[in-house]
């Protein structure tokens, strides 16, 4: 497992600078400037990945327990919400939002308790019985879909304080404000204490255990926080990105591609959560639309699609073979080659 | 009443289930016990074999050439995993490696298709699948046969680690790579050694289980049902793997059919992760697992 | 972040060579964008549908020169059966000029594009699938289950059983059992099987497969402890093919099993082997390639190298011929609807009148060349399902044959079960609810 210590940077680096530069320009000319395409097809799902892989990365970057079972805390978000708004409609969106967050983290703590005793692969494993159970479960009881015959649930519109958000950009900020407000209180929690505990946890259990960190609080609530993360993940992803949702949406493909997020973006790094997702939501729209320009009239859709389904993996590959820190590494790489004074957080 | 031979009827045809996850499982279990690595492409192997075998016959190869030119390439395709993403990850994290056969398995599943279309084929190796009975007791022909085969398997193989020079240096490899690689074993020999053997295993279970679904993509799906098996038995134990594909096939058909109605039934699918999970509690690294502990 | 930065911009590159690539409609085409599926699990459906789609447009367009003179043209999105994809691949091709139809098969990603496709004012075909009771025209005006919607389909099946048994008054007493797949499209009969063992006075048991169906030992020995006259098989992908197979293994005969309509096509059955022969399932279009309209498919397009079936020996096929059909409804509509606006590219909004007045009756179908391979449809503004008959085919170890007459679902009693849960959507949604089929269609 590499290192990557988030080092207390000073608040006015270059990469800072970048940072702030990069939410202005996501609020200030992107939703002006970008087509309902990029904002509806491209950037909202990618919003709402990286806020799951955040979340994930807290649990397995930072915290060092590894989940197959994200898509199940999307669900339970998705689900989540789409009942209290349903049944408290005197709850706020932003409430529902919040509280659908919590329900998934009172869920991950229960998936999370066998991580006192089992490690590794047979922790990730077991994590599995999460995604089964809880897609079993949406389908099961109708309850949860509002006896929906068909299981399916139909986002609300987002509306906050009265003000609707239904254009593509608007729904594209107010997944923006949400993923930057949580991301930045992530940060902060990763710079504090707790955070500190999950790094040590991560790198040494017994030592960690030794030096008095509280296994038991510190393991629950890595999966308390990572499973709010995704929760609310999900609400974008149901809410703001598809608006219709069912249970099977969220199989282990979508586990495995949060996983993907963090293992290709960087482990330990909420940048590298958002570089990774922009990776695993662009990449291959962009593939796709490249081969079909290049090769669509020698190739059927079929043949092309295959063929990138092999130069997906086989750059996956490529990628954990030359660089497994991950695209971040790449990243900071680059940056310290322009600002060499700096050590980037 | 308690109908006592309905009882035997699933106990008996989950037990003959659970032989057919044990067959995936083993696949996993030789991979991670040489090199740590839990092979996600494991269920892509296993499309891939039974694919390429079912389009040879169809295009009038012969069964015997069918099947050794599919040994073959799934030979080829042992050691060029091993080479090309397996070496080069050496001393990676278990996690990297596992998402590292993950996306061999986005390669294996787009060729397989790009090379033989994503056409359903159905599998038939001579086996007919009419039940006889056993003192009023239902039992298949063909899960009887796919257990022999699985049988004859494990033995092969426990006469190989126990007799041969490659099987023992699988097994010193197994125990301490270290202490192999000072007494002179090369270990990317030996990695694709094993990768081979998988190789043959997702044949062998590509075929069986291709007879029982039809030769398609969902074929890939059937490692979700040799994961628990693996949690169950341990990552690192071939008898483990026997065992608890044993024990998942009889609980699960036994829990849909005695515990499932009055959850409104379809809890196949997680009952399984459930029973190894309650076992994991209280043994961390399943039946037959090694106490030694992977940090992952 | 300029690696992202870059990223879009490379994108923009990308997007724009493509849009010039196909941004060449002029004012005398139709365009039909096509969410394929042609990897993945169920690419073997999306191959065969979309083949069959594709040819027939290809047929007018080389036979008659497109429809009175308006060229069809149609741009492929994969979407792997993955709603995301769908979603996508929609939002791409929305742009497009002069879009006739969006025809996903794909529930999921249908029900993600009827807000999206309404707003748009752009018709939605979900041919033998869908929501059901988008059959309501008044509260969905764009969204059409052409020939035949879940609740349909289960009626057709009971009434078959009950012609097979000599009368729906020989229902009494019977045992079915419904083995459904573990998801919302497999459950969404349950009620409705419910109400017509009420109805018939025969008995229903209901039984889960978890997806993807793949292990059947237990339902199967359920079933052959329940001992039923007949089991209706409402499976999907691979759980066809295994459900055969375990039948056999518990000793059910295969000629008591009747599959649904998502459990009828040769790739349910030829992966099961010996176990499918005499399997028997419900379908909209007969199969096989005796079919006029299929003969001028195979000289015309094939004949011209034009075909999009790789294997021609799938032409015919349940899927192919389901495509075809889908190509005649969807060519049909459009020529309705220049029949009342003119020959010339029409607005989505005005291909919705057209799919609006789809009447084709025996006649008509005939004289498309597809006597036998389909029966009728009749599309009214407030019936968008069209009243499409069934038909029973018998899988014989190679082929399907057809063993029964075009059979009528018994609309009139579910049509107010589909009323009541189209009010409670328009509700909730705030739809207003048409009252005639004239007005111009508002939100």
């Amino acid at each position: 497992m590499p290192v990557l210590t988030p080092a207390k940077s000073s608040w006015f680096s270059g990469e800072t600078l970048w940072i702030v530069l990069v939410i202005v320009a996501a609020y200030g000319i992107v939703p002006l400037a970008g087509s309902d395409y990029l904002l509806d097809a491209v950037l909202t799902p990618f919003l709402a990945l990286s806020l799951a892989a955040v979340g994930l990365n807290v649990l397995t970057g930072y915290a060092g327990q590894v989940s197959l079972g994200s898509a199940a805390f999307l669900a339970v978000g998705a689900y989540a919400a789409y009942n209290l708004h349903l049944r408290v409609p005197a709850l706020p969106l932003l409430i529902d939002l919040v509280l659908a967050g919590g329900v998934a983290a009172a869920i991950g703590i229960v998936f999370g308790l066998p991580s006192l005793r089992l490690r590794g692969f047979y922790l990730a494993v077991s994590t599995l019985a999460a995604q089964f159970f809880v897609q079993w479960a949406l389908t099961k009881f109708s309850w949860f879909s509002n006896d929906n015959p068909s299981g399916v649930i139909d986002a609300p519109v987002l509306s906050i304080a009265g003000s609707a958000f239904t254009s593509a950009a608007e729904r594209y900020v107010f997944s923006l404000t949400i993923v930057v407000v949580l991301t930045l209180l992530t940060l902060r929690l990763l710079r504090s204490q707790s955070g500190r505990n999950f790094i040590a946890v991560r790198d040494h259990e017994i030592a960690a255990k030794v030096i008095g960190v509280p296994l038991l609080r510190t393991k629950l609530l890595a999966f308390a926080i990572s499973s709010f993360l995704i929760g609310v993940a999900g609400v974008l992803w149901a809410f703001a990105y598809l608006r219709t949702v069912e249970p099977a949406g969220f199989n282990l493909d979508r586990s495995f591609q949060i996983l993907f997020i963090i293992i290709i973006g960087g482990l330990a790094s909420l940048r590298g959560s958002f570089i990774g997702a922009a990776f695993i939501v662009v990449f291959p729209l962009l593939l796709s639309r490249v081969g079909a320009a290049l090769l669509g009239s020698v190739f059927d859709s079929g043949v092309l699609e295959m063929s990138q389904r092999i130069v997906i993996g086989a750059l996956i590959i490529v990628f954990l073979i030359a660089e497994p820190r991950g695209l971040i590494a790449l990243w900071d790489r680059a940056f310290a080659a322009v600002r060499p004074a700096k050590r980037p957080a | 009443m308690f109908d006592y031979q309905f009882f035997l009827e699933v106990l008996i045809g989950g037990l003959l289930s659970g032989v057919m996850y044990s067959l995936v499982a083993i696949g996993f279990v030789l991979i991670y016990k040489t090199s740590g690595v839990l092979n996600f492409a494991q269920g892509a192997m296993l499309l891939f074999a039974a694919l390429t075998f079912v389009s040879l016959v169809e295009r009038g190869a012969p069964f015997v050439a069918a099947l050794a030119a599919t040994l073959v390439i799934m030979i080829a395709l042992g050691i060029a995993t091993e080479r090309l993403v397996l070496r080069p990850l050496v001393n990676q994290p278990p996690i990297t490696l596992f998402m590292a056969t993950l996306g061999l398995s986005y390669v294996i599943e787009g060729a397989a298709q790009l090379l033989w279309g994503t056409q359903v084929h159905g599998l038939d190796i001579g086996i007919s699948d009419t039940p006889f009975e056993a003192s009023g007791v239902l039992i298949s022909r063909f899960d009887l046969f796919a257990a022999a085969v699985a049988g004859s398997l494990v033995a092969l193989f426990a006469l190989f680690f126990r007799y041969t020079r490659t099987g023992l240096s699988f097994r010193a490899v197994a125990d301490d790579q270290f202490a192999a690689l000072a007494v002179g074993l090369r270990l990317p020999r030996v990695w694709a050694a094993v990768w081979t053997v998988a190789g043959i295993v997702a044949l062998v279970g590509g075929l069986l289980w291709g007879a029982r679904l039809g030769v398609q993509f969902s074929l890939s799906l059937v490692v979700l049902k040799a994961l628990p098996v693996l949690v169950l038995g341990g990552f690192d134990s071939i008898t483990g793997a026997i065992i608890g594909g044993l024990l998942v096939g009889a609980i699960e058909k036994l829990a849909e059919v005695y515990v499932g109605p009055s959850f409104g039934g379809g809890i196949e699918a997680w009952a399984a992760y459930v029973a190894a999970l309650a076992l994991l509690l209280i043994r961390p690294s399943g039946l037959f697992g090694q106490k030694l502990v992977e940090r992952v | 972040m300029n690696m992202m930065r870059r990223l879009k911009v490379t994108m923009a590159a990308a997007l724009a060579v493509g849009l010039a690539n196909t941004f060449t409609a002029h004012a005398d085409e139709q365009f039909f964008p096509l969410q394929s599926y042609r990897v993945g699990p169920y690419a073997a459906g999306g191959t065969g549908f979309f083949g069959g789609f594709i040819d027939y447009l290809n047929l007018i367009n080389i036979r008659d020169g497109g429809v009175n003179g308006v060229k069809l043209t149609w741009d492929e999105g994969e979407t792997q059966y993955e709603v995301e994809r769908g979603v996508e691949v929609y939002e791409r091709l929305k742009s497009r000029p002069g879009i006739a139809a969006w025809n996903p098969l794909s529930v999921g990603i249908a029900y993600a594009m009827i807000d999206r496709i309404t707003k748009d004012k752009v018709p939605l075909i979900t041919i033998n699938h869908g929501r059901t009771d988008s059959t309501d025209g008044r509260v969905f005006p764009y969204v059409f289950p052409l020939l035949l919607n879940p609740y349909s389909e289960t009626s057709g099946i009971v009434n078959y059983i009950a012609s097979k048994e000599g009368g729906a008054d020989k229902l009494k007493g019977k045992k079915i059992v419904v083995l459904y797949h573990g998801s919302p499209y497999g459950k969404e009969t349950i009620p409705i099987y419910k109400r017509l063992a009420d109805k018939y006075g025969f008995e229903v048991e209901q039984i889960e497969v978890p997806h993807p169906g793949n292990e059947q030992q237990s339902q199967w020995l359920s079933i052959r402890r329940a001992k039923p006259d007949y089991v209706v098989l409402r499976g999907w992908g691979v759980m066809n093919p295994v459900a055969l197979k375990t039948a056999q293994k518990v000793g059910f005969p295969a000629d008591h099993i009747i599959g649904n309509v998502w459990s009828n096509s040769e790739e349910d059955v030829i992966p099961a082997g010996d176990a499918a022969k005499g399997y028997i399932a419900i379908t909209t279009q007969a199969s096989g390639a005796d079919y006029s309209v299929l003969q001028e498919v195979i000289k015309t397009v094939y004949g011209a190298n034009k075909g999009n079936l790789d294997d021609k020996k799938r032409i015919g096929s349940v899927y192919h011929n389901l495509g075809i059909v889908n190509g005649i409804l969807n060519v049909e509509a459009v020529r309705i609807a220049q029949a009342k606006f003119g020959k010339r590219t029409l607005t989505g909004d005005e291909v919705r009148w057209g799919f609006e007045h789809l009447q084709l009756d025996p006649a008509r179908v005939e004289a498309l060349g597809a006597k036998g391979l389909f029966h009728s449809i009749n599309v009214t503004w407030d019936n968008h399902e069209g009243d499409g008959r069934v038909t029973f085919q018998q899988w014989d170890g190679s082929k399907w044959k057809v063993v029964s007459d075009w059979i009528a679902p018994d609309w009139a009693s579910l049509r107010p079960i589909i009323e009541k849960s189209s009010a409670a959507y328009a509700k909730e949604h705030n739809i207003k609810i048409r009252t005639s089929g004239d007005e111009p269609v508002s939100q």
